[in-house]
C-alpha cells in the first residue's frame, strides 16, 4: 500500500540496514537479531554465576549443623536472590537469548518483527538486574522473604522489597514485549511454504512460552502492585484486619508461578526435539502429537497452580481439583518422553556432547518429574511441602531439565554462532562432572525431605548431617565444573577449528540447511522457499 | 494401595540397612525414608508415598530401560543403520492411555485420604494454635490452660561465627521449653493461626502440616496412635529465626494427660485473666512484690526465650530493622511507656504485641532491660504494674 | 499468511531510544524507592526519569511517525502491528483480571471466611457483608452508588465508542469532516468521563469517607477504578495526537494503522469499564 506511494524512500531504508555500527555502539543500540541473542546470553551466564556464587554460600553455610558463616537474616536473602536471579536473570534471558539467534533463522526470517523494540527488551533486563543485585547493599539487606515473595513476610522488610518489586514491574515489561516481538516473528514473518506444521519444534515450544508469558507476567505485575500498595498506601489486599486475605496473594502468585515454571521448561523441550534427531539420524518421532502435547502443558498449567498451597488450609473440593489437575500433566509431558526415546530407537546415534548433555535432560528431568508427581498427591505434599524434597524435585527439573538443555543447546549452536567447533574432549569433561557433581548435589536433598528438613533455614538438626554435608560437597563440584564450560566457549570463539556449515548434517532445519558457518549478521534478506 | 505398602517397606529395609552399613558409613544415620508414622493420617500418607514411589520406580526402569537398551544398541559405533519411521498413531494412543489410568490408580486412594484429612468433625479436644515470631502459643480451649512454647537449643550451641559452639544437644534445633502435650487416641483439634506472618504447623509424623495465617483460623486435626514425642518444624518462611522455631509433641496416655492438665491449671490458677501463661520460671501471682534480684534471673530468662531473637543476648539489637535495647530512650525513659510499647507491640513493625507473656514474666523482663548493658535505671517492676497496665 | 519478506519488510536500523528508555525507567524506579520510604532525592530523580521517558516516547513515536510517513511499512509490517496490538492488550486484560481476581477472592472467600465459626475466635463481632472494610478497620464509610456518576460515566464511554467507531468509518469513506468531528467527540467524551471520575474521588474522599485505606473495598475500589483512569488518560491522551495527526491528513482511507490501534484501545478500556460498572458499583 504505502509502499507503491512513496518507493523512493525505501532504498534509503535499506541502507540503514546494512549499516554495521562497531565497537561499543554496535552492541548498545543494536537491532540486529544475532546480537541482542548474543547479549542475552551472556547476560545469562553472568547472572547464572552470581545466582550460584549465593548457592555456594548457601550450601556453604548447610554443611554442617550451626552457624558458621552467615547471620540468618542474610541467609534468608541469599535463598530469596538466589531463587530470583536464577529464574528472572538466568533461565529466562538464556531462552530469549536462544529465541533471538534461532527463530528468524529456523522460520527463514530476516530478523525479528520489531528490532527496536527487541533492543529495549534486553536494555530493560539490565536496569532490573541492576535493582535486585544493589538492594544486598541497603540498609536492610537483600528481600528475605523467598523468591515467592509472600506478604505479610514482605511487609515488614525494608527498601529492598521496593527494589526488588519495580525490579519485577521492568522485567515483566521486558518478557512482555519480548513475547509479543516472538510470537509476531512467528506469526508473520515466516517464508513462504514455511507452514505452522512444518516449524522446527523449538519454534513451536517459544510460541507457547510466548503466549503463557503474556497471559501471566502481567498478573504477577497486579500481584505485586497490590504488594506495594499494601507497604505503602494503605490498602488491605492482603492484610486480614481490612478485609483481605495474605492466601490471596499467593492464588495470584501461583497463577502466574506455575505457568513460570513451564516457561522455562517447555524452550528446553523444543531444544531436545532438535538435538536427539540430529544425533540419532532420525527424524523425530511424532510432530504433531509432540506440538499438541505441548499445547496440553501450557493449557493445563493454568489449572494447577493450588498444588502449591495443599498447607493453606484449602477444602477439601479445592485440594482434590488441584491435585487431579496437576497429575494430567504428566500425561503430555509423558507422550514427549516416550516420543523422544521413539526418536532414539533404531537410530544410528552418537554421542556427542550436545547429545549426551540432551540424553541427560531426559532421565534427570523425568526423575524431577516424577519427584513432582509424588508432590502432586495432596496427602503426600503434606508431609512433603516445604522440605528439602521439594527443593529436590525442582532442582532436578529446572537445573537438569532447563539447564541442562540450555548447555544442550550452546553446544549444539556454537559451531553456527562462532563459525568454529568447541572442544570435544573438554565438553564431555563438562558433562560428566556436571553430571555427578549435580546427583551428589541434589539426589540426597530427597531424603532430607523425606526425614521432615524444612528449606530455607540456615541451620538444622544433627540428623540432617550427613547428607547436608554430601549435598554441599557435589554443589561445590558442579559450580566449579561450570567454569570450565566457560572457558570452552571462550577458547571455542578463540580457537581456530573452522566448523563446517552443517556438522550435525541436520536435514530439516533452515539454519543449517541453507546458512554458512558463522551464520551471516543479516541472514535471509531473501526468504528461503520451503517446499 | 491396598497391598503394597507393607510389602514395599519389608522389601526396602535390606536396602536401608545395607546403605547404613556400607563401609566407612556406618556411623552415619543416613535416613532414606519418611519417619516412622505416628497416627493414622500418617500412616496413609506413608503408604501412599511408597505405593506411588513404586510406580514411579517401574515406569522409570521400563522406560529408561527402553531408552538405554537403544543407546546401547542403537548406536553408529556399534554399526547400527538409522530406520526411517517418525509416526505412528497407535502407540501415540497407547502411551497416553495408559499413564491416564495409572493415574486414575493413584488418584483413589489419594482421594480418600484427603478426605478423611479434612474431616475435622467431632473432636475430643481443641486446641489453639497461634504462631508468633518465633515461637508457639497453644491455649487449650476445654480446659484453660495456655502457654508458649520456645527452642530450648541454648544460643552457644549455634552460632559459631567467632568459636566452635558448645556441644550440641541430641535433640540441637529440636527441643523446646514446654512441649503440647496431648491424649493418646484421641481426636485432637487443631485451630491454627498467626499474630503476624505465616508460619507453618509441621509434625511429619503425625502427618500435619498447616499455615498460621494472621487474621485466620484454620483446622486441621491428628490422633497420635502411641506415646512418644514428636518433633517438627516451623515449614513457612517467617524471617530470620525461621529455622528456630520447633514444634514438640508429647503424647500421653489419656489417664498422664488428664494429670498433666490438672497440673497446668494448678499452676495458671491464681492468675486472673485467660492471658497468663504458665512458665516455669515464675510461679504466677500478679500481686506478689518480687525481690530486684528475683526479677532480674528471671527476666534474663524470658529475655533470652521472646526478645533476644530480635535485640540480641547483647541487647545490641540490628539495627536498622532492630532497634538496640541498650541505651534506648523508650528503656530508659519512663516505665509506662516501654510497658505499653511491649503490651501493644507496635503495629506495622516486627515488634508484636507480647501480651500474651505472663505479668511477671512481662514485670521480669521489663526489670531486666532497665537494668542491664549500659542502662540504669535502678527501678524495678512489679507484675501489679504489668496488671493494672493492662486495659 | 507469511508472504515473501525479501528486502520488503522494514526492519528498524540501530536506535539509541531504547536505552534512553531503560535508563529513564531506572531513574523513575530508584525515584521511586526513595519517595515511598521518605528519603532524599526521590521526587528529583524520579521526575527526572518521567522527563526522559516522555523525551523517549516522542523521540522513538516521532521517529515511527517519520517512518510510516516515509512509506516504509508494508502491508506486512501493517500485519506486525495488528499481532502485536493484539496481544498487548490481551496482556491489559490479564492485568485487570488480576484485580478482579482480588476482588472477587475477597468477596467470595477471605470475607464469608472471617465471619465464619472459627474465626469468631480472632474477630468476634465480625459480620461477613459487602461492601465491607474488613473485621477490624472501622468501616464507617458508603459505598459509591452505581446509579449517579457512574452510570452517567458509563452512557459517556458507550457514546464514546459509538464516536470512534464512526470516526473509523467516516476516515474509510475518506470523509474528512466526519473523522475529525466524530474524533474530536470521542475524545471530549473521554475527558469528560475524567473530570467526572475526579469528581467522583473528590467526593468519596471528602463526602462518604470512602480512601483508598478502606479496608479490602476501599483497595479494590481505588485500584480497579483508578486503573481503568489511568487508562483512559492514555487511551484520551493517543487519541488527542490521533487527532492531531488526523488535521495534518497523516491518514489514507487504506492505510491508518495508527488509528485503528488506538480505537482498540479505547474500545478496550470501555469494556473493562463494563465490567467495573457490573462488579464494583453495581452487584
Ligand atoms: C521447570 C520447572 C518445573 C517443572 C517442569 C515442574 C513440573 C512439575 N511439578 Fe514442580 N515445581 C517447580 C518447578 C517445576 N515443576 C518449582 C520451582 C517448585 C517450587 C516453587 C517454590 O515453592 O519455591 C515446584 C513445586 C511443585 C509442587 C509444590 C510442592 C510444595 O511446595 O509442596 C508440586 C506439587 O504438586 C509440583 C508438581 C509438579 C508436577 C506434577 C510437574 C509435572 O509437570 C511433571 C510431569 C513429568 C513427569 C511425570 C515425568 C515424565 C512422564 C512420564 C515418563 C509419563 C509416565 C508417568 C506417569 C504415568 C506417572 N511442583
Ligand atoms: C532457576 C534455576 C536454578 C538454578 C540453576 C539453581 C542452581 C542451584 N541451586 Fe537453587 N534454587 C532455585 C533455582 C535454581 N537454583 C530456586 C527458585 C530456589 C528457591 C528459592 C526460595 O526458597 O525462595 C532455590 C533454592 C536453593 C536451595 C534451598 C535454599 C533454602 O531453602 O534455604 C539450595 C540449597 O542447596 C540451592 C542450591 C543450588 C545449587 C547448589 C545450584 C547450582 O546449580 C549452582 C551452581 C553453581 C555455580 C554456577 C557457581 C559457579 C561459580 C563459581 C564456581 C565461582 C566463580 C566466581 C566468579 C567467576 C565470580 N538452591
Ligand atoms: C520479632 C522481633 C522482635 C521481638 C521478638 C521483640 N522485639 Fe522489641 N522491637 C522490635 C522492632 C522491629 C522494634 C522497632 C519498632 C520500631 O520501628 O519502632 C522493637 C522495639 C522495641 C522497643 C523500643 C526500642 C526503641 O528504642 O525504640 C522496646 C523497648 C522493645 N522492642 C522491647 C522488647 C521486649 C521487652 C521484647 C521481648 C519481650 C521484644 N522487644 C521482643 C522487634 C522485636
Ligand atoms: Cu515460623 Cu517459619
Ligand atoms: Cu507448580
Amino acid at each position: 500500500m504505502s509502499a507503491t506511494t512513496h518507493a523512493p524512500a525505501h532504498g534509503h531504508a535499506h541502507d540503514d540496514h546494512h549499516a554495521h555500527p562497531t565497537g561499543l555502539k554496535r552492541w548498545l543500540f543494536t537491532t540486529n537479531h544475532k546480537d541482542i541473542g548474543t547479549l542475552y546470553l551472556w547476560f545469562s551466564f553472568v547472572m547464572f554465576l552470581m545466582g550460584g556464587v549465593m548457592a555456594l554460600l548457601i550450601r556453604a553455610e548447610l554443611f554442617q549443623p550451626g552457624l558458621q558463616f552467615v547471620k540468618p537474616e542474610f541467609f534468608n536473602s541469599l535463598t530469596t536472590v538466589h531463587g530470583l536471579v536464577m529464574v528472572f536473570g538466568a533461565i529466562m534471558p538464556a531462552w530469549v537469548g536462544f529465541a533471538n539467534w534461532l527463530i528468524p533463522m529456523q522460520i527463514g526470517a530476516a530478523d525479528m518483527a520489531f528490532p527496536r523494540m527487541n533492543n529495549w527488551s534486553f536494555y530493560l533486563v539490565v536496569p532490573a538486574a541492576i535493582l535486585l543485585v544493589a538492594s544486598f547493599f541497603v540498609p536492610g539487606g537483600a528481600a528475605a522473604s523467598g523468591w515467592t515473595l509472600y506478604p505479610p513476610l514482605i511487609i515488614q522488610q525494608g527498601i529492598s522489597i521496593d527494589m526488588t518489586i519495580l525490579a519485577v514491574h521492568i522485567l515483566g515489561a521486558s518478557s512482555i514485549m519480548g513475547s509479543i516481538n516472538i510470537i509476531t516473528t512467528i506469526l508473520n514473518l515466516r517464508a513462504p511454504g514455511m507452514t505452522l506444521m512444518k516449524m522446527p519444534l523449538f519454534v513451536w515450544t517459544w510460541l507457547i512460552t510466548a503466549y503463557l508469558l503474556i497471559a501471566v507476567m502481567p498478573v504477577l505485575a497486579g500481584a505485586v502492585t497490590m504488594l506495594l500498595t499494601d507497604r505503602h498506601f494503605g490498602t488491605s489486599f492482603f492484610n486480614a484486619a481490612g478485609g483481605g486475605d495474605p492466601t490471596m496473594f499467593m492464588h495470584i502468585f501461583w497463577f502466574f508461578g506455575h505457568p513460570e515454571v513451564y516457561i522455562m521448561i517447555l524452550p528446553a523441550f523444543g531444544v531436545v526435539s532438535a538435538i536427539l534427531p540430529a544425533f540419532a539420524r532420525k527424524p523425530l518421532f511424532g510432530y504433531a502429537s509432540m506440538v499438541y502435547a505441548t499445547a496440553s502443558i501450557a493449557i493445563l498449567s493454568f489449572i494447577v497452580w493450588g498444588h502449591h498451597m495443599f498447607t493453606v488450609g484449602m477444602p477439601a473440593a479445592g485440594n482434590l481439583f488441584f491435585m487431579y489437575a496437576t497429575m494430567l500433566i504428566a500425561v503430555p509431558t509423558g507422550v514427549k518422553v516416550f516420543n523422544w526415546i521413539a526418536t532414539m530407537w533404531q537410530g544410528s546415534m552418537t554421542f556427542e556432547t550436545p547429545m549426551l548433555f540432551a540424553i541427560g535432560f531426559i532421565c534427570l528431568f523425568t526423575i524431577g518429574g516424577f519427584s513432582g508427581l509424588v508432590l502432586a498427591i495432596t496427602p503426600v505434599d503434606i508431609t512433603l511441602h516445604n522440605t528439602y524434597y521439594v527443593v529436590a524435585h525442582f532442582h532436578y527439573v529446572l537445573v537438569s531439565g532447563a539447564l541442562f538443555s540450555i548447555f544442550a543447546g550452546i553446544y549444539f549452536w556454537l559451531p553456527k554462532f562462532t563459525g568454529k567447533m568447541y572442544h570435544e574432549g573438554l565438553g564431555k569433561l563438562h558433562f560428566w562432572l556436571s553430571l555427578i557433581g549435580f546427583n551428589i548435589a541434589f539426589f540426597p536433598q530427597h531424603f532430607l525431605g523425606l526425614a521432615g528438613m524444612p528449606r530455607r533455614i540456615p541451620d538444622y538438626a544433627l540428623q540432617f548431617a550427613e547428607w547436608n554435608m554430601w549435598s554441599s560437597v557435589g554443589a561445590f563440584i558442579f559450580g566449579f565444573s561450570q567454569l570450565l564450560f566457560l572457558y570452552n566457549v571462550i577458547e571455542c570463539i578463540r580457537s581456530s577449528r573452522k566448523a563446517p556449515d552443517n556438522p550435525w548434517e541436520v536435514q530439516d532445519s533452515l539454519e543449517w540447511t541453507h546458512l554458512p558457518s558463522p551464520a551471516p549478521y543479516h541472514s535471509f534478506e531473501t526468504a528461503p522457499v520451503v517446499k | 494401595m491396598p497391598m503394597g505398602p507393607s510389602l514395599i517397606s519389608r522389601l526396602l529395609s535390606p536396602l536401608a540397612a545395607a546403605a547404613a552399613l556400607a563401609p566407612g558409613l556406618s556411623r552415619a544415620s543416613y535416613g532414606l525414608d519418611m519417619l516412622p508414622p505416628a497416627s493414622p493420617i500418617a500412616s496413609q500418607i506413608y503408604d501412599l508415598h511408597w505405593a506411588i514411589m513404586w510406580v514411579c520406580v517401574a515406569i522409570f526402569v521400563v522406560v529408561f530401560g527402553a531408552m538405554f537398551y537403544s543407546v546401547f544398541k542403537h548406536r553408529k559405533s556399534a554399526g547400527a543403520k538409522a530406520a526411517h519411521f517418525h509416526e505412528n498413531t497407535t502407540v501415540e494412543v497407547v502411551w497416553t492411555v495408559i499413564p491416564l489410568l495409572i493415574l486414575v490408580g493413584m488418584a483413589y486412594p489419594a482421594t480418600k485420604t484427603v478426605l478423611d484429612m479434612k474431616d475435622a468433625s467431632n473432636p475430643d479436644l481443641t486446641i489453639k494454635v497461634t504462631a508468633y515470631q518465633w515461637a508457639w502459643e497453644y491455649d487449650y480451649l476445654q480446659d484453660g490452660v495456655k502457654f508458649n512454647s520456645n527452642l530450648a537449643t541454648p544460643r552457644a550451641q549455634i552460632e559459631e561465627w567467632e568459636k566452635t559452639g558448645a556441644p550440641k544437644n541430641k535433640d540441637y534445633l529440636l527441643e523446646v521449653d514446654n512441649a503440647m502435650v496431648v491424649p493418646v487416641g484421641k481426636k485432637v483439634r487443631l485451630l491454627v493461626t498467626a499474630n503476624d506472618v505465616i508460619h507453618g504447623w509441621y509434625v511429619p509424623q503425625l502427618g500435619v502440616n498447616q499455615y498460621g495465617i494472621p487474621g485466620f483460623v484454620k483446622d486441621v486435626w491428628f490422633t497420635a496412635d502411641k506415646p512418644g514425642i514428636y518433633r517438627g518444624q516451623c515449614s513457612q518462611i517467617c524471617g530470620k529465626e525461621h529455622g528456630y522455631m520447633p514444634i514438640v509433641v508429647e503424647a500421653k496416655a489419656p489417664e498422664a494427660y488428664a494429670a498433666w492438665v490438672k497440673e497446668r491449671q494448678a499452676k495458671s490458677a491464681p492468675a486472673p485473666a485467660a492471658t497468663a501463661a504458665a512458665a516455669p520460671a515464675v510461679a504466677e501471682d500478679s500481686n506478689k512484690v518480687w525481690a530486684m534480684a528475683e526479677l532480674m534471673t528471671s527476666g534474663e530468662k524470658v529475655f533470652a526465650a521472646n526478645c533476644a531473637a530480635c535485640h540480641q543476648a547483647s541487647g545490641k539489637g540490628m539495627p536498622p530493622t532492630f532497634p538496640a535495647l541498650d541505651g534506648s530512650k523508650v528503656v530508659n525513659g519512663a516505665k509506662g511507656a516501654q510497658i505499653a510499647l511491649v503490651l501493644n507491640g507496635k503495629p506495622g513493625t516486627a515488634m508484636a504485641s507480647f501480651a500474651r507473656l505472663s505479668d511477671a514474666e512481662l514485670a521480669s523482663v521489663m526489670t531486666y532491660t532497665r537494668n542491664s548493658w549500659g542502662n540504669k535505671s535502678g527501678d524495678a517492676t512489679q507484675p501489679a504494674e504489668i496488671k493494672s497496665a493492662r486495659k | 499468511m507469511s508472504n515473501a519478506s525479501s528486502g520488503g519488510y522494514y526492519f528498524a536500523p540501530p536506535s539509541h531510544w531504547p536505552l534512553v528508555g531503560s535508563a529513564a525507567l531506572l531513574a523513575m524506579a530508584v525515584g521511586g524507592v526513595l519517595l515511598m520510604n521518605g528519603l532524599a532525592g526521590g521526587l528529583a530523580t524520579f521526575l527526572v526519569g518521567l522527563a526522559i521517558l516522555v523525551y523517549m516516547l516522542f523521540g522513538w513515536f516521532g521517529t515511527v511517525i517519520r517512518e510510516s510517513r516515509g512509506g516504509l511499512f508494508n502491508s506486512q509490517v501493517d500485519i506486525s502491528f495488528r499481532w502485536s496490538m493484539s496481544w498487548f492488550i490481551f496482556s491489559e486484560v490479564m492485568f485487570f483480571a488480576a484485580f478482579f481476581g482480588a476482588l472477587f477472592y475477597a468477596r467470595v472467600y477471605s470475607l464469608p471466611w472471617l465471619g465464619d465459626l472459627d474465626n469468631k475466635l480472632l474477630w468476634p463481632e465480625f459480620k461477613t457483608a459487602w461492601p465491607s472494610a474488613g473485621p477490624y478497620l472501622p468501616p464507617q464509610f458508603t459505598p459509591m452508588g452505581a446509579w449517579g456518576i457512574p452510570a452517567l460515566n458509563t452512557a459517556l464511554l458507550l457514546t464514546s465508542g459509538i464516536t470512534v467507531t464512526y470516526a473509523h468509518w467516516a476516515l474509510k469513506e475518506g470523509k474528512r469532516g466526519a473523522l475529525i468531528g466524530g474524533l474530536a467527540a470521542t475524545v471530549l467524551l473521554g475527558f469528560v468521563f475524567l473530570g467526572f471520575q475526579v469528581y467522583e474521588y473528590v467526593h468519596a474522599y471528602q463526602d462518604l469517607n470512602l480512601k483508598l485505606t478502606s479496608g479490602i473495598f476501599g483497595s479494590t475500589f481505588f485500584m480497579l477504578t483508578g486503573f481503568h483512569g489511568f487508562h483512559v488518560t492514555l487511551g484520551a491522551v493517543m487519541l488527542t495526537v490521533i487527532l492531531f495527526r488526523c488535521m495534518a491528513g497523516h491518514f489514507t482511507p487504506d492505510n491508518h494503522f495508527g488509528f485503528e490501534a488506538v480505537a482498540w484501545y479505547w474500545h478496550f478500556v470501555d469494556v473493562v469499564w463494563l465490567l467495573l460498572f457490573v462488579f464494583v458499583y453495581w452487584v
